[in-house]
């Protein structure tokens, strides 16, 4: 789709952006020692830190990816609220206290706070920026995201400015700044979404036949297959005629049709009714030529509105009892409506053709309500249908992966080192939990919202929150964009300041044994902050097409891997060794990383390769790599114990 | 010590969690087709787990914080939600 600026939107989200940065600015001025820097003195309210931890949490993959998800495919998204959640159960429970205890700076501290060991500290630093960095991925994905319908920026500029300033505020603040922010914005995030969903909810569900630009997708039919190209030419409706079909969209459930007068191809989805008879229904087609030149459904692709574009999609084509429109909804007749409504969908289907174009379709899928709000609609999730148990496994490892992973992100361990004490740490758990929870029962209705809103952009998924915003009123998107686009802002601060801060106390400290006193500490964070930043700003131009809450779902199997098993048995196993822990760190952290750079969706989606070649079964490692880091901290443990027990203390 | 208290009461509360947790996954994998009946109010089980896994990690933590007792044992302090306050850091 092309997206053009609106003024409005431009000056809300600028105004947004200037304050946040003013009050970074403002505030960090009093952070000049590195205790200040990253931790923030200790001094932070529990409220405000319990909202600021909603404020890092729920960054572009809750609001974006999350919203996009549901919006594509359904109650499937949603089961990453559940688990995102969910792992916040795991924080309050089991890490929340301890780590508080322990620490003092970063998660090595904590881990390391027993053995006194050079070798954890530094396992630990670099699996604090390898989770760290691979959790920017998706945060500057979304940062692009939002820049582009926006301003009408292209993706990279997006991620650019992002970094841009993101470095700009760890240079100059630190963690009591983010924080400040991340409380502002964790508010406002969730104050917003609920405008939101009253607004879904009022306005109801209507039958439409297309998308909010008016676009009519046609049905043509139904035709008896043996006569289909004279029947198609004898529509009176239109000067159309079959074309013949390049072999790469032989077997496919396409046909192609030439407009007489305008010389347009145009690609329709053939819906078999029975043996004789089908149906055409209109797709939408991107292609890349040879070339280098794109055709959007026949046409060279415009850059203007107006000029030929993908039509956005969104709509229901059946409501129960025959009506077109339901009227404002309660909170749950909302999901009874739409469980017996038909909701259209869209397939995609690449073809790579002999010339050396591919093409892109994008068709309507007829999905009757009750499919999509139950799992499995995802192509990820089909499995949990399937009669073979492993195409079930993806399922179960993403699930326990997201349940283990929230306790291992570094950004939000290092949360628990800006509250004074214990107590402090849990209460700001208990109002993060709330803040959250509250927001990911809303994360439902916004994406079935957006799934019906007739403006999703059908080549991109993260794009559905803020365009479900601007189906609504231009003002509600330029704010809603501004405050998602500071959330990455305040997300990207965190995970870089959780990776100076690794770099500076574990890396340099302990792997180059130089001693740096305090204002040395926190110049070399500061150039750490602006290295990270710049390898962000690359790998979110290359992520681009990846939905964000996927890959976050990622970088929460790889904390989860790494992370979870030395904290877990150093805090309940005291025979845990710190060659154990050393041991755990690493296999679980290579482990992980393997897994995923080995799997079907990386195959398919980074290196351009068939799913089939892919060297692992299911693309989630979760379920494999956390216990597999847990019995290499067992084993190593037990083969290492100390001759002589220490006594207990 | 309060502190071994508050231990034992949050591993309760992480053992019942995860019985629910478990339960979703479990249901999802041996019958996907029970997630799609509609008990009450025509909306399905999916849904309604769904929200009672996300309201229940909610009332969990509250109570959890309502529980609790202070880290600093004191015989006069009982363990109402705000006697964290007055605990000195």
């Amino acid at each position: 789709m092309i997206y053009e600026a609106s003024t409005l939107a431009v000056i809300i989200f600028f105004l947004f952006v200037g304050l946040t940065l003013g009050i970074s600015f403002r505030l960090g001025r009093t952070a000049k020692s590195s205790q200040g820097y990253f931790a923030a003195h200790g001094q932070i309210p529990w409220f405000v830190n319990g909202v600021a931890f909603a404020g890092d949490y729920l960054s572009a993959a809750s609001f974006l990816g999350i919203c996009g998800m549901i919006a594509f495919y359904g109650y499937d998204g949603f089961l990453y609220s559940i688990g995102y959640l969910a792992g916040w159960i795991v924080a309050l429970f089991v890490i929340a206290e301890p780590m508080k205890r322990l620490g003092k700076y970063t998660f090595a501290d904590a881990l390391n706070s027993k053995f006194k060991s050079p070798g954890i500290q530094v396992a630990a630093g670099i699996s604090t920026l390898v989770v760290s960095i691979f959790y920017l991925i998706p945060q500057m994905v979304g940062a692009g995201v939002l820049v582009t319908p926006l301003l009408g920026f292209p993706h990279w500029a997006g991620v650019c400015i992002v970094g841009a300033t993101v470095i700009l505020i760890v240079v100059t603040a630190g963690m009591v700044s983010t924080t400040w922010v991340q409380f502002l914005k964790g508010s406002l995030l969730v104050l917003f979404s609920t405008i939101l969903t009253v607004i879904i909810l009022v306005r109801g569900f209507t039958v439409e036949s297309g998308g909010v630009d008016g676009h009519v997708f046609r049905t043509l039919g139904p035709f008896q297959n043996e006569t289909l190209a004279e029947e198609i030419s004898a529509l009176q409706t239109h000067p159309w005629s079959l074309v013949a079909l390049d072999e790469a969209w032989e077997n496919l459930p396409f046909v192609k049709l030439r407009d007489e007068k305008t010389q347009a191809i145009t690609v329709w989805y053939r819906q078999h009714l029975d043996e004789n008879q089908s149906l055409l229904q209109e797709a939408q087609y991107v292609s890349l030529t040879a070339e280098g030149k794109e055709l959007v459904n026949g046409f060279p692709k415009g850059k203007r509105a107006g000029e030929p574009q993908l039509h956005p999609v969104g709509h229901l084509s059946h409501l129960p009892e025959q009506q077109t429109h339901t009227g404002a909804l309660g909170p749950l007749k909302f999901f009874s409506t739409l469980q017996e409504s038909e909701v259209i969908l869209w397939g995609k289907q690449i073809v790579r053709e002999s010339d050396g174009s591919v093409t892109t379709v994008y068709f309507q899928k007829p999905t009757q309500g009750s499919r999509i709000l139950r799992p499995g609609e995802h192509p990820n999730f089909k499995g949990i249908r399937s009669n073979n148990p492993l195409d079930k496994l993806n399922f179960v490892s993403l699930m326990l992966a997201l349940f283990c992973g929230t306790a291992s992100l570094p950004h939000i361990l290092i949360r628990y080192y800006t509250v004074k004490d214990e107590v402090s740490a849990r209460k700001s758990t208990i109002v993060g939990i709330t803040s959250i929870g509250f927001f990911y029962v809303l994360s439902l209705y916004m994406g079935l919202g957006a799934m019906t809103s007739g403006a999703l952009d059908v080549t991109n998924s993260n794009m559905a929150a803020p365009l479900l915003a601007r189906s609504i009123s231009e003002w509600l998107f330029a704010a809603i964009s501004a405050i998602a686009f500071t959330t990455v802002l305040g997300t990207v601060s965190g995970l870089i300041l959780a990776s100076a801060g690794a770099v500076t106390h574990d890396l340099v400290g302990h792997l180059l044994k130089i001693k740096l006193n305090d204002a040395e500490q926190v110049r070399v964070a500061k150039l750490s902050s602006v290295v990270v930043g710049l390898i962000a700003i690359v790998l979110g131009i290359l992520f681009e097409k990846l939905n964000v809450s996927y890959l976050v779902g990622w970088a929460f199997s790889v904390a989860a891997s790494a992370n979870l098993p030395s904290l877990v048995m150093l805090l309940f196993w005291r025979k845990t060794t710190y060659q154990g822990v050393i041991a755990a760190l690493i296999v679980g952290m290579v482990s992980s990383l393997g897994w995923i750079l080995s799997s079907a969706d990386t195959f398919v989606e980074v290196f351009g390769l068939k799913a089939e070649q892919a060297l692992v079964p299911f693309s989630q490692p979760g379920i494999v790599t956390i216990p597999l880091g847990f019995l290499t901290l067992i084993v190593v443990s037990l083969m290492t114990q100390p001759q002589a027990e220490p006594s207990k203390s | 010590m309060s502190s071994v208290r508050n231990n034992r009461l949050a591993a309760q509360l992480f053992s019942l969690y995860l019985l629910f947790y478990s339960g979703f996954i479990l249901i999802n994998i041996f019958a996907p087709q029970l997630m799609e009946m509609t008990p009450l109010a025509g909306v399905n089980v999916a849904i309604w787990y769904g929200f009672g896994l996300i309201i229940l990690a909610v009332i969990l933590a509250f109570l959890y914080g309502l529980l609790c007792q202070p880290i600093h044992d004191r015989p006069s302090e009982s363990s109402v939600p705000q006697s964290g306050k007055d605990i000195r850091a």
